[in-house]
C-alpha cells in the first residue's frame, strides 16, 4: 500500500503514526524525540553540577538510586563523570538540538512554506527519522555496557579515545547511525527547496527559515563525511588493531604499544584525529545556530509587523558563512603546535566569519526600529536571542585569536561561549518556534501566563549559570575537571561554581511551566483560527493542522514573505499566496 | 504507480533541468567525494608524518607486496563495467527491456569478478602472509580504502541485482521511471569506478 498522496486507502496504525512517509508526522517524531533527548541531556548536566559545587559528597535522593559500579556511596566516580560530561555534549547536540531544528522543525515547516505537499523524497525521510532513533538507543544502551558510556569527551580525542572501554565503540556505531540520518535528511531538504517550490516562489521570496535550512543541509551533507571517515579510523583504532592515531611508543598502564589487548605498529598521529573531527564539527556549529536564526527571523518579522531589514543581505551572510565555515576550523587547535603562519591564516578566516553573522544579527535589530512590536510569548524569546547570541558571538572572538586562545583553550571561558550561543542562542530560537508554530500544528495555542514564566525564569537562570564561567575561564580553571577544589585557582573560583550549579537546578524546575503548558494546550489550550498570528508565510494558509497533502488548493505567491504594513493595503499584513487583498 | 503526485519525479524541473532523484543522486555523490576525499587526504597526513626509516616508515613499491597487474586488471574490469552500465540505459532509453537487463547483468558479473580477484588473489593472500591491519598504517590504511570501496561495490551489487530482479516489475507500471532509476544507478556505479581509478595509482603505482 502506497502512502502517496493522491492514495485516499485508509492506512494502518502503523503506516499512520510509526512509519509514515507524512513530513508532518515524520516532523512531530523528531521533535518529540529530540525533546525527550535535550531534557535527558540537560539531567545528565544536573547530575555532573552537584559533583562540581559539592565534590565527593553524596548525591541527594538520586545518589542511592546509582548502582555501586558508577557512584559506590551515592558518591560519582570521575570515569561516570566523565562519561555524563562526555555524554551531555554527545546527546545535546547530535540528538537533542539538530534533529529538533533540522529533522523537527524543518520537516515539518519547510515544505509549507515553499507551498510543496511533501518533501521530495517521502521514503527517504521516514528512513532518515528511524535511522536517528536507531542511533540514540544505541547512544543509550551505551551507558549499560561494562565500562560505562564514552568519556574521552563528546570530541572523542585520541590517544584516550583509542583506549578507552567499550563505551566509546558504542558511541562510535550510534555516530555511524546519526550521521547517515542526517546525509539523507541533507539531500531531501535540498532537493525539496530547490525543485519543490510553488509557482511564483521565487527563492528571493523564500522565508529567511527556507534559506537557513537549505545553507544548512549543504553544511550536514559536505561535512559530515570527514567525521565518518574519522569514526571508522577509530573504529579500526580500536577492534582492528590499527594505529591511524597512535604514535610509535607509546606507553598505556606501563605497557609500550599495547592497545586493546593488541600490539600496535604505532607510526600513527592523534592530530589527524582533530582535523578530521573539527573539519566536521566547526561546521556542525553553523548547523547549531543557523535554522535557530531562521526561526527568530520569522518571529521578529511577524512581531514588528514590518518586512524584515536587510533580508538580501542576510541570504548572502548566509551564503557567506556556509562557505566560510568549511575554513577555519583549525581554531579548535591552536596549541596543537600550529606553525604560526598556519595559525594566522585560522585566525583570519575565523574573524572573517564573524562579520556575516554580525551582519544577520545587525539586521534582525534594525529589524526593530520604528516597529509596532507585539510582546508575545515566541517575541520575548527572540528578543532575548538578540542580546544573548551577540554575548556569545563576541566571547568568540577572544578564542579565533591565538595570541589570547592560549590562555583561554580548554577553559570555563570556552563553555561559556559555546553555551551562550547554544542555550539562550538557539535553543532559544526553539522555544520561540514551538510557542509561535504551537497553533499550526494544534490548532490550539499554548498559554501565554505560563509562556512568560517560563520565558522570564529561563532567561534570569541562563544567564546565572553561564555568566560566571567568563570569570572562572580567565582565571584559568580548566574544562572538564572532576574536582575543581584541588587547585587553588579552582578553589578561589568555587563560589560562581556552586553558583553556576544552583542556577542549572533553578532552570531545571523552569522549564516545567513549559512541559505542563505544552502537553495540556495540545489538550485544552484555547483554539484558534488557521493564522491567529496574522503572519503572510504559506504555512498560515493551510489549515491547522494541515492535512495529507498541506493545502487544499495548490498555492501561488505572488509577493515576497514579509508584506506587513504595506502602504495602500487595508490590513497591516498581505499574505503570500493572497492575489488581491479581498 | 504512475501518477506524479509529487511533481518532478520522473519528468525535469523547468530551472534545474533534472528529476528529483537524480539531483539527488548528484548530491549524495558530492557527499561521497567528501567521505574518499577525507580517506585520501588522512592517508597524505600519515604518509607525509610517518618516520623516514625504522620499522614504521612507510613501505615502499617493492614493500607494499601489491601487485599492480591485479590491481591493472580489477581497474579494467571495472571501466568495462561502467561501459556496460551505460549500454544498459542506453537501451532502456531506445525501449529494450530485455537487452537492459542483459547490460545489467554483464555489470553485475563484472562487479562480481572485481571482488572475486580483490578477496581471492590479494586479500586472503596478504591476510595469511601478515600483511593485516596490524601490520603496519599503509596496511591499515589501504584494508581501510579499499575495504570502503568494496563495500560500495558490494551495495551497488545489491542494487544492480535488485533492479535485474524483482525491480524490474517497474518497467510495466512506469519505464521512464525504471529508466531514471538505472541512470541515478549508473551514475553512482560510475562514481565507483572513479574512486577506483584513484584508488590504484595511489596505493599500487605510487612511491
Amino acid at each position: 500500500m502506497n502512502t502517496e498522496h493522491g492514495q485516499h486507502t485508509e492506512l494502518s496504525y502503523w503506516r499512520k503514526y510509526v512509519f509514515s512517509t507524512d513530513h508532518k508526522v515524520i516532523g512531530i517524531q523528531y521533535a518529540l524525540t529530540s525533546l525527550c533527548f535535550l531534557f535527558f541531556g540537560f539531567c545528565l548536566m544536573m547530575l555532573m553540577r552537584w559533583q562540581l559545587a559539592y565534590p565527593g559528597s553524596e548525591i541527594p535522593v538520586i545518589g542511592k538510586l546509582l548502582s555501586e559500579s558508577i557512584a559506590p556511596g551515592g558518591v560519582m566516580l570521575p570515569e561516570f563523570y566523565n562519561s555524563l560530561g562526555a555524554m551531555h555534549g554527545t546527546i545535546m547536540v547530535f540528538l537533542g538540538v539538530v534533529p529538533l531544528v533540522v529533522g523537527g522543525f524543518g520537516n515539518y515547516f519547510v515544505p509549507l512554506q515553499i507551498g510543496a505537499p511533501d518533501m521530495s523524497f517521502p521514503k527517504l525521510n521516514m528512513v532518515s527519522y528511524w535511522f536517528y532513533a536507531a542511533g540514540g538507543l544505541v547512544m543509550l544502551v551505551s551507558f549499560f555496557v561494562p565500562g560505562g558510556a564514552a568519556n574521552s569527551g563528546w570530541t572523542s580525542y585520541p590517544p584516550l579515545a583509542d583506549i578507552a572501554t567499550i563505551g566509546q565503540t558504542v558511541w562510535i556505531l550510534g555516530m555511524v547511525f546519526l550521521i547517515t540520518s542526517s546525509l539523507l535528511g541533507a539531500i531531501n531538504f535540498i532537493v525539496t527547496i530547490v525543485q519543490l517550490r510553488a509557482k511564483g516562489m521565487t527563492m528571493f521570496r523564500l522565508p529567511f527559515f527556507v534559506w537557513a535550512q537549505l545553507v544548512t543541509a549543504f553544511l550536514l551533507l559536505l561535512a559530515f563525511p570527514p567525521l565518518e571517515a574519522a569514526a571508522v579510523l577509530q573504529l579500526m583504532d580500536r577492534v582492528a588493531a590499527t594505529s591511524f592515531f597512535m604514535p610509535e611508543g607509546l606507553v598505556v598502564s606501563g605497557q609500550v604499544g599495547i592497545v586493546q589487548g593488541s600490539q600496535i605498529a604505532g607510526g600513527g598521529n592523534p592530530l589527524l584525529w582533530q582535523h578530521l573531527f573539527w573539519f566536521l564539527a566547526h561546521p556542525e556549529v553553523y548547523v547549531l545556530i543557523l535554522p535557530g536564526m531562521g526561526i527568530i527571523a520569522e518571529v521578529i518579522a511577524n512581531n514588528t509587523r514590518k518586512p524584515l531589514w536587510g533580508y538580501r543581505a542576510m541570504v548572502y551572510s548566509l551564503i557567506f558563512i556556509g562557505f566560510m565555515s568549511f575554513i577555519v576550523w583549525a581554531h579548535h587547535m591552536f596549541i596543537t603546535g600550529m606553525g604560526t603562519t598556519i595559525s594566522a591564516f585560522f585566525a583570519t578566516t575565523t574573524m572573517i566569519i564573524s562579520i556575516p553573522s554580525v551582519i544577520i544579527l545587525t539586521a534582525l535589530v534594525i529589524s526593530l526600529y520604528k516597529a509596532a512590536i507585539r510582546f508575545t510569548v515566541p517575541m520575548l524569546f527572540a528578543l532575548a536571542f538578540l542580546p544573548m547570541f551577540a554575548i556569545g558571538g563576541l566571547t568568540g572572538l577572544p578564542l579565533g585569536l591565538p595570541a589570547a586562545d592560549i590562555h583561554l583553550h580548554d577553559t570555563y571561558y570556552v563553555i561559556g561561549h559555546f553555551h551562550y550561543v547554544v542555550a539562550p542562542g538557539t535553543i532559544f530560537a526553539l522555544f520561540a518556534g514551538i510557542y509561535h508554530w504551537f497553533p499550526k500544528v494544534t490548532g490550539r495555542i499554548m498559554n501565554t501566563a505560563l509562556g512568560k514564566l517560563h520565558f522570564f525564569l529561563s532567561f534570569v537562570f541562563l544567564n546565572v549559570v553561564f555568566m560566571p564561567m567568563f570569570f572562572q575561564g580567565m582565571a584559568g580553571l580548566s574544562r572538564r575537571l572532576y574536582d575543581q577544589t584541588l587547585y587553588a585557582h579552582g578553589e578561589a573560583v568555587q563560589s560562581l561554581t556552586i553558583m553556576s550549579s544552583w542556577g542549572a537546578w533553578l532552570l531545571g524546575l523552569a522549564q516545567i511551566p513549559f512541559i505542563i503548558n505544552f502537553f495540556i494546550s495540545i489538550r485544552a489550550g484555547k483554539k484558534v483560527t488557521d493564522n491567529p498570528w496574522e503572519a503572510t508565510t504559506l504555512e498560515w494558509a493551510a489549515p491547522s493542522p494541515p492535512p495529507h497533502g498541506n493545502f487544499t488548493t495548490e498555492p501561488v505567491v505572488y509577493r515576497g514573505p514579509y508584506e506587513y504594513s504595506v502602504p495602500g493595503t487595508s490590513k497591516d499584513f498581505f499574505p503570500q499566496q493572497l492575489a488581491t487583498e479581498t | 504507480m504512475s501518477a506524479e503526485v509529487l511533481p518532478y519525479t520522473v519528468k525535469p524541473h523547468p530551472i534545474t533541468g533534472i528529476y528529483s532523484g537524480k539531483f539527488g543522486m548528484w548530491l549524495f555523490l558530492a557527499s561521497e567525494v567528501m567521505l574518499f576525499g577525507a580517506f585520501f587526504s588522512s592517508y597524505v597526513l600519515l604518509k607525509v608524518g610517518a618516520p623516514v626509516e625504522g620499522p614504521a616508515a612507510w613501505p615502499s613499491h617493492e614493500q607494499r607486496h601489491l601487485s599492480w597487474v591485479i590491481g591493472g586488471i580489477n581497474t579494467l574490469v571495472l571501466i568495462v563495467s561502467s561501459v556496460t552500465m551505460v549500454m544498459a540505459w542506453a537501451s532502456l532509453k531506445m525501449n529494450d527491456l530485455a537487452k537492459g537487463r542483459k547490460y545489467l547483468g554483464a555489470t553485475l558479473a563484472l562487479a562480481l569478478l572485481f571482488l572475486v580477484l580483490k578477496i581471492s588473489l590479494e586479500y586472503i593472500p596478504h591476510w595469511r602472509d601478515g600483511f593485516t591491519t596490524q601490520h603496519s598504517v599503509f596496511f591499515g590504511i589501504y584494508y581501510a580504502m579499499t575495504g570502503l570501496h568494496g563495500l560500495h561495490i558490494i551495495g551497488g551489487i545489491v542494487v544492480i541485482g535488485y533492479f535485474i530482479g524483482p525491480g524490474s516489475a517497474l518497467w510495466k507500471t512506469d519505464p521512464e521511471y525504471y529508466t531514471n532509476r538505472i541512470e541515478c544507478t549508473g551514475l553512482y556505479w560510475h562514481f565507483v569506478d572513479l574512486v577506483w581509478i584513484f584508488l590504484f595509482p595511489t596505493l599500487y603505482l605510487m612511491n
